[in-house]
């Protein structure tokens, strides 16, 4: 590798834009409840005002994003090669891209409604991100340089920021069939139920969850033949059941029995919201616990 | 394993006198039934498990041995349901074995049933058409509109089947085609990778600046082949490692020491046509030999030294090969002198590219590069356990039994030395002097003749995966009424296009009104 000039002061400034965005990030989450609130309010014309805060909080949210974005490309100038070879790098640009598609697919009416979900993860993953894992730029070692690097965790997240949202929809799904929800008189719940009734029907969010995971599965099931394309690389096999292997492997297998339980009879609805909550959790764990606690080949979290 | 809906098995209520046959067929029936697939995947999943969260023999041996040390009691009972080697153990096989005879036994009714459905017309168009998921009836009195949407079908290349007053078209075949070729793929994954197990080989070596390495056995330190390989397929060539090279970052504040680069430069000969070509392995760039792949995997310092008894007979030179032990490359040696005269001795040696000292007074090394070596040496008397035969690992001294002359609480102060010094050995031992420093490479050999087609059924798997997923298939369905005609459309999965088409349909026949 050619000597590489890192750049700390631009990439103490990318993390000024990190925070401004999360600011930016708070403000869209609060437009976005209060929108909920008052689209799910008893007078007609409360009701008409949650149209334009709707379209305050995408303004915010477009805003946010932006700002992320800058600071997820001025991290990878500062540290001269792309921003996602450590877990501070693959927080911001996950929770980058998650947002990102989001917004892609903002046109499909029926997803608006999870903007809640979706902004308040993504300041969850900018939370952590600046306070647990940030490192300072560093070089690649010689394991990671590889174009592999950019097409193999290019698309693994992705593929995450797809099982996000799919994930955030089932969330929903769960929480509209309800049965002790729906069911219940208590006071407090009444609020929740009005929300819940502007939410799309089930069965659109269903089909929106499913598309979702489908796209993510066909993207991390590249990953993983990516994965291990690289792997015969780097570590002389294309597969060795490291921690990490055997993580994307099981969350293959939960996808995969996601996709079957959804063509099979009798494991639709709820059953199937589960599975993909099941395998979006496998997902979180593969990259927390298992980069900082387990020990394997792929330790590139950068802590100590 | 995703049965067509109009494909039903495994389900059946059955009498309950069997008999043996009955029995092997409703075992298959369940086994081969949706449900049980699905089970099979989930629990593959769950018992996957387990060999992340111990260390396992075939990616960490090392830690298994110290999982044993430190949990006497229960390692042996987690042993012995095959706990450290999961991957290979009987229930996990089990498991994927059923797994993959439920697919086998799903797939290929399937095959035949799919080679029929593309080979004949759509179904008959059937009699009621308000209860498909999309419907829409149109009143109508223009002449031949089934045969306009018949042809407005066609030309969105359904296949069609007409009959006067219907029409039956489907399209989206590829579907299921992409499906079954995809589930066919990861059979051929599985045979591949249980085949390539079987004839590949993988073998490590640790070659010090200007050593060869010769592609037989006895060139390898170790050598694991699968059950089927044959040593003598072995292609003739060999490496020579000319020089390594490694570069640390001295530039960036707060990188400094981060290895940058390790490039290892080698001839190649090849022994059959005598040809050598230089080249280089770095990490992720393996050298692609006949036969073989050899990939760097470690690298660390060989300081050259020569031991002398009193007299000046030399008792051993050559170059060590030091493990490193940290990140700035702190590295341990070991030497083993069981001629040595008057008496056998070992040495305990640490390399430090360059010193620098702890407040404790230890010494540790401050950056990779050999900047301001040194090396420091304990010194052992006693039997070292050579003499009886019995193989020992060369790179750990077992001091159990050792007495210590030179280092630690031996009262003799540790021998250090700088490059090119000589220093005399405690007891009566001799000299020992540091003449040069070099670098090894630790190369990995691997050969997998089956590794191409894993790869190419990955492939097709992928291929068909994608295929399958992403293709609707669709069936739409036209009728005559009394006052005009209806239309009705019908999806394999989940299809927010449907309605939409339909309307096209009616909307085509406007269009072509005009």
């Amino acid at each position: 590798m050619k000597d590489v000039l890192l750049n700390p002061g631009l990439d103490r400034y990318a993390l000024y834009v990190i925070f401004a965005a999360m600011a930016s990030y708070t403000i869209a989450f609060l437009v976005f409840v209060w929108h909920l609130s008052r689209l799910s309010s008893k007078s007609k014309k409360l009701q008409k005002t949650a149209v334009s805060l709707e379209r305050a909080g995408l303004i915010i949210l477009i805003v946010s994003v932006l700002l992320h974005g800058s600071g997820v490309v001025m991290r990878g100038i500062a540290a001269a090669r792309v921003p996602w070879a450590n877990m501070y790098e693959f927080s911001i640009t996950g929770s980058f891209m998650i947002v990102a598609i989001f917004l892609c697919a903002w046109f499909v009416k029926e997803i608006r409604v999870i903007a809640v979900l979706v902004t308040a993860f993504a300041l969850l993953v900018l939370g952590s991100a600046t306070t647990l894992f940030y490192v300072q730029v560093k070089t690649l070692m010689p394991a990671l340089q590889s174009y592999w690097l950019v097409i193999h965790v290019t698309v693994a997240v992705l593929a995450t920021a797809f099982f996000n949202i799919a994930a955030a929809l089932a969330v929903a799904y769960l929480l509209r069939n309800w049965t002790w929800l729906n069911k219940s008189k208590a006071p407090g719940i009444q609020l929740i139920k009005r929300v819940l009734s502007v939410f799309p029907e089930s069965k659109k969010i269903e089909s929106l969850s499913h598309r979702f995971n489908v796209i993510g599965f066909i993207l991390w099931s590249f990953t993983l033949v990516a994965g291990a394309i690289w792997a015969e690389r780097a570590w002389h096999r294309f597969w060795g059941w490291d921690t990490k292997e055997v993580w994307t492997f099981i969350i293959w297998t939960i996808y995969a029995g996601y996709l079957h339980a959804t063509a099979t009879r009798g494991w639709t609805g709820a059953r199937a919201a589960w599975l993909s909550l099941v395998g979006f959790a496998a997902v979180l764990f593969n990259f927390t616990i298992v980069n900082l606690f387990f020990k394997g080949l792929h330790v590139y979290s950068g802590l100590k | 394993m995703s049965l067509p809906s109009n494909v039903t098995h495994g389900d059946e209520v059955r009498s309950p006198k069997l008999g043996l046959a009955g029995w092997v067929r409703w075992i298959w029936g369940q086994l081969t039934s949706m449900r049980t697939a699905l089970l099979l995947l989930l629990l593959l999943a769950v018992a996957a498990i387990p060999g992340s969260l111990l260390p396992q023999r075939s990616s960490d041996p090392n830690g298994v041995t110290n999982y044993f040390q430190q949990n006497p009691t229960s390692a042996p009972t987690l042993d012995k349901f095959q706990l450290f080697d999961v991957y290979t153990s009987s229930w996990f096989s089990a498991i994927y074995l059923l797994l993959f005879i439920s697919l086998i036994g799903c797939v290929f009714p399937r095959v035949r049933h799919h080679w029929d459905a593309l080979r004949s017309q759509p179904i008959e168009t059937p009699r009621s058409l308000k209860r498909f998921p999309a419907y829409l009836a149109k009143a109508s009195k223009q002449a031949g509109s089934l045969e306009l949407i018949a042809e407005q079908l066609r030309a969105r290349r359904f296949r069609v089947r007409t009959t006067p007053t219907s029409v039956s078209a489907e399209k989206g075949y590829l579907r299921e085609t992409g499906n079954l070729l995809f589930h066919i793929s990861l059979i051929g994954v599985l045979v591949s990778v249980g085949i390539g197990g079987a004839t590949s080989f993988s073998g490590q070596r640790v070659l010090v600046e200007g050593e060869t390495f010769v592609n037989n056995l006895a060139g390898y330190d170790s050598f694991s082949p699968g059950v089927w390989f044959d040593a003598k397929t072995l292609v003739p060539f060999s490496v020579k490692l000319n020089k390594f090279q490694a570069t640390f970052d001295l530039r960036n504040k707060t990188n400094i020491g981060t290895p940058l680069d390790f490039q290892a430069f080698v001839s190649v000969r090849n022994k059959v046509s005598s040809q050598t070509s230089n080249s280089t392995i770095r990490v992720n760039y393996p050298l692609e030999a006949p036969g073989a792949n050899i990939y760097l995997t470690g690298n660390g310092y060989a300081p050259v030294l020569t031991f002398r008894d009193k007299d000046g007979n030399v008792s051993f030179s050559g170059a060590v090969i030091y493990m490193p032990q940290d990140a700035n490359y702190t590295s341990l040696g070991v030497i083993k002198l069981p001629d040595a005269k008057p008496k056998q001795f070992g040495v305990l040696s640490f390399f430090y590219p360059t010193k620098a000292q702890l407040k404790t007074g230890a010494f540790t090394s401050g950056y990779p590069a050999p900047v301001d070596p040194l090396v420091s040496m304990n010194v052992y008397v006693g039997d070292l356990g050579l003499d009886n035969g019995i193989p020992s690992n060369v790179f750990s001294l077992a001091v159990h039994g050792l007495k210590q002359v030179a280092g630690g609480k031996s009262g003799t102060k540790a021998l250090t030395l700088e490059l090119g010094q000589t220093v005399q050995l405690p007891q009566d031992l001799g000299s020992v002097s540091w003449d040069g420093l070099k670098r090894y490479a630790s190369l990995d050999i691997d050969y997998n003749p089956m590794q191409v087609w894993v790869f190419i059924f990955a492939m097709l798997a992928f291929a068909g995966l994608i295929t399958s997923l992403l293709t609707p298939r669709r069936r739409v369905f036209a009728r005559k009424t009394e006052t005009g005609f209806e239309l009705a459309g019908m999806a394999k999965s989940d299809d927010p296009r449907l309605q939409g088409i339909l309307e096209e349909l009616v909307l085509g026949l406007k269009v072509r009104k005009k």
